[in-house]
């Protein structure tokens, strides 16, 4: 497998304030890698180094064998970006977007016209051709935002926080649009701080917090590493948890105290919960679900993702 | 044509893709933009030109204000401020929106453009429009009889100069602007108004009081006002003073864009 991006002690500062913080990694060929952190871990920073339009302080870093910082157009013509904000262009149609767009990348009218239909018919925008961006809603101009990353066929596709304030429909449509992307090969590097995105996008990912790299394997390594199989939740009401805290910790594998339920990490939730039950606590709500990444973040932080 | 060959075309035209962009921009408001370009012209002949000049002409006689019609003498530095304010507007706006409002210039530079090419296009389409204003300004100065002379087209040339020069230093600042809504004020009332008022425009700029006559000499308009009567009526100007006028203009031009391309690099990159 080639690796397109590598990065050695990836360093950046902003005077005292370190950003990113001597980081390690490698995104393969085809692969969908991932960046989980909550916001301010560093991961729109290491986006931006990659996407060749911020410098780094220290460390090396090659994307597609190249260093961004003396070969940014050379790049960035074989990157999608989708960032984290949109940045369409709001008075222009949606067909006009993309064709703009294409031609940035010096592409001709005559590659364009059909790779737009291509890309409308890609982003269920086919009815909206002929619209103003303005009148779109914030799920179609994501969808666009995606589209018109791809209109230089990338080698890479880079997007920050691809679903960040979309409504649950909208989210699920656009994860269905990168799924198939992701099946035809593309090579997809995603940063988020939603577990749920992580675990159904990325083949491979880094938990990022603070500029530091906390742990890195596939989702489902990762949780088999840091977390059992299952997590039992339990709410005593908001003053009482914390009384039966000490009494529960011997009954599990870990246990962390949020503000408002007890997390008892365990890989049988259902025998834990009957036996604290028959031990003659009394739980006001109880709930048992699957490890996910965001046990494992709280696991290496102490924190959660989203705060 | 695939990606790799598409690369080397952009090296080369990547400020011309954006020139495309932004025309493509300025097409949707084709309407205001033409109406604009023939209203402003004819109000300002008639109040000012017309109105004032009836005035002005009736009590200086047969020998007018520098020797001509008072019509005659103002056309120059209207066609020039106009020409002024249009590159403003376009270099202005599509900043602002390019950095702060629609953040597109982070779209156009995660593409092979760069951020030279980025400030060179937003400038030269700004320069397309504004070129668009200055010639049905013209030609409605023509119509008004206040372009006497057979070399009165350079006009043309020299108010494009002129929001050349302005437009650039424009360019410049405004890419430097954070909070938009104080600039805008500051810049049209403290730096436009002011050089439109004292810029030599209504009256020779040797009528001021010596002490206001500066305002004049940094002022793009009066170096490209002097250039125009000379060009449109025979104002008497030596050939060392059309040597500075035109230095002037295309220094400022040049500093404005060295200037505008190294801070355009920067934002995109901070």
């Amino acid at each position: 497998m080639t690796s397109l991006i590598s990065a050695r002690s990836l360093t950046k500062t902003y005077g005292d304030f370190v950003a990113v913080d001597q980081i390690n990694f490698e995104v393969l060929k085809g692969e969908s890698f991932g960046l989980l952190g909550p916001n301010g871990a560093g991961k729109s920073t290491i986006m931006r180094m990659i996407g060749a339009t911020l410098q780094r302080s220290s460390g090396e870093l090659a994307v597609l064998g190249k260093d961004p910082e003396k070969f940014g157009p050379q790049i960035r013509a074989h990157l999608g970006v989708v960032p984290q904000q949109d940045n369409l262009d709001s008075e222009l149609t949606v067909r006009e977007n993309l064709y703009i767009y294409g031609r940035y990348f010096g592409l001709s009218k005559k590659f364009l016209t059909p790779k737009i239909q291509e890309l409308l018919e890609f982003a269920q925008l086919e009815e909206k051709r002929d619209v103003k961006v303005e009148a779109l809603s914030g799920g179609m101009k994501r969808r666009l935002t995606i589209a018109r990353a791809l209109v230089s066929e990338p080698e890479i596709l880079m997007l920050d926080e691809p679903t960040t304030g979309l409504d649950p429909q909208a989210r699920h449509i656009l994860w269905d649009r990168l799924f198939r992307l992701k099946e035809l090969g593309v090579t997809l590097l995603l940063t988020t701080h939603f577990m749920d995105e992580a675990e159904q996008l990325c083949q491979r990912l880094i938990v990022m917090d603070k500029g530091k790299i906390m742990a890195e394997d596939s989702p489902a390594e990762l949780i088999r590493k840091y977390v059992t199989k299952e997590v039992l939740e339990l709410r005593f009401g908001s003053d009482k948890n914390s009384q039966f805290v000490d009494q529960l910790r011997q009954k599990c594998d870990r246990i962390e105290q949020l503000p408002d339920r007890i997390l008892l990490y365990t890989n049988d939730g259902e025998t834990l919960l009957t036996e604290i039950v028959g031990s003659g606590l009394h739980p006001i709500t109880s709930l048992v679900r699957r490890s996910s990444l965001e046990d494992v973040f709280l696991r290496l932080t102490g924190r959660s993702l989203i705060e | 044509m695939k990606v790799k060959e598409a690369q080397r075309e952009v090296s080369r035209f990547g400020a011309l893709y954006i020139v495309e962009a932004r025309f493509r921009n300025m097409f949707k408001w084709r309407s205001a933009i033409i109406t604009t370009a023939i209203l402003n012209p004819v109000l300002y002949l008639l109040s000012v030109g017309v109105g004032i000049g009836s005035l002005v002409d009736a009590k200086q006689g047969a020998g007018g204000v520098d020797g001509v019609q008072y019509l005659t003498f103002l056309a120059p530095a209207l066609l020039a401020s106009a020409a002024i304010q249009g590159a403003i507007d376009e270099v202005t706006f599509p900043t602002l929106q390019g950095f702060k409002w629609a953040k597109n210039f982070f779209a156009m530079n995660s593409t092979p453009i760069t951020g030279n090419q980025i400030a060179l296009g937003v400038y030269i389409a700004a320069l397309g429009r504004t070129f668009l204003t200055v010639v049905i300004y013209w030609l409605i100065l023509l119509i008004a009889g206040a372009l006497p002379t057979g070399t009165a087209w350079l006009a043309m040339f020299v108010a494009m100069l002129a929001g050349g020069a302005f437009g650039s230093i424009m360019l410049y600042l405004t890419s430097k602007v954070e909070k938009e809504d104080f600039f805008l004020t500051a810049i049209g009332r403290l730096i436009i108004m002011p050089l439109f008022l004292f810029s030599g425009t209504f009256y020779p700029l040797s009528s001021m009081p010596l002490i206001l006559q500066p305002i004049g000499w940094i002022s793009p308009l009066w170096h490209a006002t002097e250039l125009g009567r000379y060009l449109t009526y025979g104002h008497s100007i030596s050939g060392l003073m059309i040597g500075v006028h035109f230095i002037f203009l295309t220094s400022l031009l040049a500093l404005g864009l060295k200037l505008a391309f190294r801070n355009f690099t920067k934002r995109l990159s901070k």
